[in-house]
């Protein structure tokens, strides 16, 4: 790890509520993501985790403060070098898996003997070499994750954002995706930030776990696990990882309560 | 062949027949249907002798007319209207109702605007067909998910890709859904209007022959009208299937 690869200076967001108040969102937030690592974050519902994905990306403006992706402002636009996969199934339907992971390659102008190679080398690192020519429909939401996440890698971004990736899979397919990305993390040498509702799956992932307050989100507290860069879903079996899951549920416990009573209040 | 198929053509075929013993055994009066055997022969007759050529020409030319207008149209104001989401929540009600309208009441109007011609006639199929197109394109953009347009903007597509890359392949089977409702609107609407206004056409023919008692001639028309309009939407029907094929979910 050398340096900040992206960071966030007192960051807020607040939105107009449709009774004309204002909600404010998140922050203010301020941290550095670290070039190459594995950065997780944590937090009650409605926290502003996807919220502060979004700023990171482009995707979002923020209210006030700034967002800098290799030391340069991030705008409106999401900035050359990032990579997002969503929680939601953003596969297209309409397109092979081979056609879906070349999708980008292809809008860039990549010759076509350079896509099919890196679509080849996509398609073998994630697993569905089998099913290049298959449809979405053809495949089950764990693949559909994985062309998703083919489609990011093969444009070779240098920060990649997974927000929720696995939230709608089976907690046996959540662990054998957690080992993939790791795969992937340490193959393609990208800094990694993994928005999860899973304490566990940050906890067995993560270099550093960021574990946000209830709305307006701020880190409570970042915690370093102190994995080494090899690893994988077995050190859940370890007592390390049990005191990393019960610290973070420590700090989670009554942020979620509170988002639970503030949710209720509002309904 | 799928066993579907094979059962929808026994079906007809069966009702066929029974058409056919109904007349022929006089179950069924002549005055009132001639035996399915004598359309064909007399729509046989009829295209081999050419004599309602330039009726069938009139009548496609303004059922396409009609339905190519209204696709067009159509899209643009359900594009349009989808980027105006305001606009939109007003003109709702009235898109909502628009098929409560009998539009055949507005001809003496056309009449004025356009003259005595064909254009009242395929305009009034214009109207028909419009405005389904205009709500399957407003549908059709509706169901983009919002994940797609934000996976557009990762990988930095400019407006005009994203739409062309995106939103329109992804919105493709529910306008081509308005599509095939424009081309059964077309044909009700201008079929319909030659029938009640026009003095000539397909629908003006099946009228006279209709008043003439020639039944002959009428069921060959009708026979006529109806083969078109089931090929036409049988083909676009095999269409959308091959595209929805892929996108069941």
């Amino acid at each position: 790890m050398s340096g900040a690869h992206a960071s966030l200076r007192e960051v807020t967001r607040s939105f107009a509520t449709e009774k004309g108040s204002v909600l404010h969102a998140l922050g203010p937030i301020s941290f550095d993501l670290q070039a190459g690592e594995f950065f997780s974050v944590v937090g009650p519902s409605g926290c502003g985790k996807s919220t502060l994905l979004e700023i990171i990306s482009g995707l979002s403006p923020a209210s006030t403060g700034s967002a800098l992706f290799e030391g340069r402002p991030v705008g409106s636009d999401v900035p050359e070098g990032v990579g997002v996969v969503f929680q939601e199934d953003a596969s297209f339907p309409w397109l092979s898996v081979r056609e879906n992971i070349g999708f980008g390659l292809q809008q860039q102008g990549v010759r076509s003997a350079e896509i099919r190679r890196r679509v080849d080398d996509a398609l073998r690192l994630v697993g569905l070499w089998d099913f290049a020519e298959a449809y979405p429909v053809q495949l089950s939401g764990g693949m559909r994750q994985r062309v998703c996440i083919a489609r990011t890698l093969v444009l070779q971004p240098r920060l990649i954002l997974l927000d929720e990736p696995f939230g709608a899979l089976d907690q046996q397919t959540r662990l054998l995706m957690g080992d993939e990305v790791l795969t992937l993390w340490r193959a393609t040498g990208a800094t990694v930030m993994l928005i999860t509702h899973s304490l566990d799956e940050a906890a067995l992932l993560s270099d550093r776990v960021g574990v946000m307050s209830a709305r307006p989100g701020r880190f409570l507290e970042i915690v370093e696990t102190g994995w080494p860069r090899e690893r994988d879903s077995r050190l859940a079996t370890g007592a390390r990882f049990g005191e990393i899951s019960s610290h973070l549920w420590g700090l989670l416990r009554g942020e979620s309560m509170k988002a639970m009573r503030s949710q209720a209040v509002a309904a | 062949m799928r066993k579907a198929t094979l059962i929808r053509v026994a079906l007809l075929a069966l009702l066929a027949v029974a058409a056919e013993l109904a007349c022929r055994t006089g179950l069924i009066g002549r005055f009132t249907m001639i035996p399915p055997s004598l359309m064909v022969t007399g729509l046989v007759r009829l295209l081999a002798q050419g004599e309602l050529d330039g009726e069938i020409t009139t009548t496609l030319l303004g059922v396409a007319t009609a339905a190519g207008a209204a696709i067009l149209v159509g899209f643009g104001l359900g594009a349009g209207l989808h980027a105006m989401p305001r606009l939109r929540r007003c003109l709702d009600p009235v898109l909502a109702t628009y098929y409560a309208i009998p539009i055949y009441v507005l001809y003496p109007m056309f009449l004025v605007l356009f003259g005595m011609n064909r254009t009242p006639i395929v305009f009034i199929g214009f109207m028909f067909a419009v405005v389904g197109m205009m709500t399957s394109t407003l549908n059709g953009l509706d169901r983009v998910p919002p994940v797609l347009i934000k996976t557009a903007r990762v990988l930095r597509l400019s407006r005009v890709r994203r739409t062309l890359k995106i939103v329109l392949p992804c919105a493709a089977p529910y306008v081509f859904g308005g599509v095939k409702l424009a081309i059964a609107y077309a044909f009700v609407g201008v079929l319909g209007a030659e029938f009640i206004l026009s003095g000539n056409g397909l629908g003006y023919q099946i009228a006279l022959a209709f008043n003439n008692f020639d039944n002959k001639t009428m069921y060959a028309l009708i026979l006529f009208v109806v083969l078109v309009v089931a090929s036409v939407n049988s083909l676009f029907f095999a269409w959308e299937h091959r595209l929805l094929r892929r996108r069941e979910r």
